[in-house]
């Protein structure tokens, strides 16, 4: 059996495939990679199946060695990435010797790199998905400098002989977010909906897998009293008391507390995934 | 009964009921009658969001068969039955005297009342396996605390609102604390992996004050 030996896991290291959606009746978040278009297409790339389990690490410093011949592919946040010393192109798939090491540097676009391996990263599956919910506590541990990961069998598929898609890196600048409409648009006031439209964001130091807060003047309520708590799901804009506005994310509680103005298209969430803290951001009307 | 329909991005809708009851005979009749294509039906207080996969289930006809599906209220406070789970309490947590104090009765009063609650698991929210409890036998309304806790411990049984509940592993939260427990409420590789499943019947017993 193929394995990565991880030497330096970098910021945050954590296996995620497609998440485990059909459980938030008992609380479970769906969970799963942020950036789903970069998961589907390292998988693709490689040759496994779209959902396999992959790592997703946060801004990069990354360094592994192979054991066994493996094809990789590294996607979504874009920089520089070196096997052997020698660099790689980006979002292509690349066969690592026995022996071979892999290191992925700090990102210079997007934040989240997705690194798949054919055969899929072997943890046991939690509710039926290997996906860390950063909230919850399930699925595997972050990874451990040190750690090892087996790699499951190799998939049936081969390995394509172009590749299949074509692949952008992430915006510098700032980045155009697709909104719908929020169950709950008619507790804020007119004002607050021009200002969310009108406004270009940032987003916060406050950041992760469960949220992402944006900085920008805060969006004022109609409706001045509380909300009882109801379900979310991923890219709900919820306003906090304060009028901050954060975009809940996979990990987020299935239920909230706050009123929701909008709501991410799902073609802008993997747009999402990748912003930088501070890095501007404009809503538009999908 | 009355059924509001609001907008929740391309792939779910969030129906508002009136109350808690209906919203559980409407998530038993959607549950009953599930239709292809639909992924998640999370029941809250006064909502039930339906989120489908959009290219098996279109939204359109996601909002027909939710506007169309009759429910008979009061089905499962009222009726249903399930196997009742005693869950053991030792009654000192740090909000207990405080809110005894907020209710107008002692801390042993208010130990009795909650346990001599016969308690239902109306859903779940929050985190995995946090069931909101509700119980006719329950007086009481309880105001949340004004700045949440960073840190719940595991096991904390508390109460927020009408609802009782117990916190299954270390979470924020805001509810207040009047007591713990070793009950195992949440276990992945169980099956159900929560302890506390809608409709459960739940008693709390005092084994210690402490």
């Amino acid at each position: 059996m193929n394995r990565l030996h991880v030497e330096q896991p970098g910021a945050l290291a954590l296996v995620e495939d497609l998440g485990r959606p059909g459980f938030a009746n008992l609380g479970v978040a769906a969970s799963g990679a942020l950036d789903r278009g970069a998961l589907t297409l390292a998988n693709r790339l490689v040759g496994n199946a779209d959902g396999a389990a992959a790592l997703e690490l946060l801004v990069g410093g990354f360094r592994a060695r192979f054991e066994g011949e493996t094809w990789f592919a590294v996607t979504g946040a874009w920089g520089s990435v070196r096997l052997d010393g020698r660099a790689i192109a980006p979002y292509t798939a690349a066969r690592g010797r026995d022996g071979a090491v892999l290191e992925i540097d700090l990102a210079e676009r997007g934040i989240r790199y997705v690194l798949a391996v054919r055969g899929g990263i072997d943890v046991p599956a939690v509710l039926g998905s290997r996906s860390r919910d950063t909230l919850a506590g399930l699925g595997p541990e972050p990874i451990a400098a040190a750690q090892v990961l087996a790699i499951g069998d190799e998939p049936e598929a081969s390995v394509p002989l172009l590749d299949q898609e074509a692949a952008f890196p992430p915006p510098a600048g700032a980045v155009a977010i697709a909104l719908l409409p929020g169950p709950r648009a008619d507790w804020f006031t007119d004002a607050a909906h021009a200002n969310l439209f009108e406004t270009e964001w940032r987003l916060s130091e406050q950041a992760d897998r469960i949220g992402a807060r944006l900085d920008g003047p805060p969006l004022e309520r109609r409706i001045a009293g509380e909300l009882v708590s109801e379900a979310t799901v991923p890219g709900s804009i919820q306003v906090a008391g304060g009028g901050q506005p954060t975009i809940l994310l996979a990990d987020r509680p299935v239920t909230g507390g706050y009123p929701v103005i909008a709501v991410v298209a799902s073609a802008s969430l993997d747009a999402v995934a990748q912003l930088r803290p501070g890095q501007p951001v404009r809503f538009r009307h999908a | 009964m009355s059924r509001r329909l609001l907008p929740s991005g391309e792939a779910a809708v969030l129906v508002e009921c009136d109350s808690l009851e209906e919203v559980l005979a409407l998530h038993d009749a959607l549950a009953a009658d599930p239709r292809p294509g639909v992924i998640e039906l999370v029941p809250a207080a006064r909502t039930i969001l339906v989120a489908v996969d959009p290219e098996r289930l279109p939204l359109e006809s996601a909002a027909t068969w939710v506007r169309r599906v009759p429910a008979e209220a009061g089905s499962r406070i009222a009726g249903r039955t399930a196997d009742e789970v005693t869950i053991p309490v030792v009654y000192d947590g740090d909000d207990l005297h405080q809110t005894a104090a907020l209710l107008g009765v002692s801390t042993e009063a208010l130990a009795a009342r909650h346990q001599a609650a016969e308690w239902r698991v109306a859903f779940i929210g929050f985190a995995p396996g946090f069931g909101y409890l509700v119980s006719d036998d329950w007086p009481f309304e309880v105001p949340r605390l004004d700045a949440p806790r960073t840190r719940v411990p595991a096991g904390s049984v508390a109460v927020a609102g009408a609802f009782g509940g117990v916190y299954p592993r270390p979470s924020p939260g805001g509810w207040r604390l009047i007591g713990r427990t070793d009950a195992a409420l949440w276990d992945p590789e169980s099956d159900p992996p929560a302890l506390l499943m809608p409709g459960r019947r739940v008693r709390f017993e005092a084994i210690g004050t402490g």
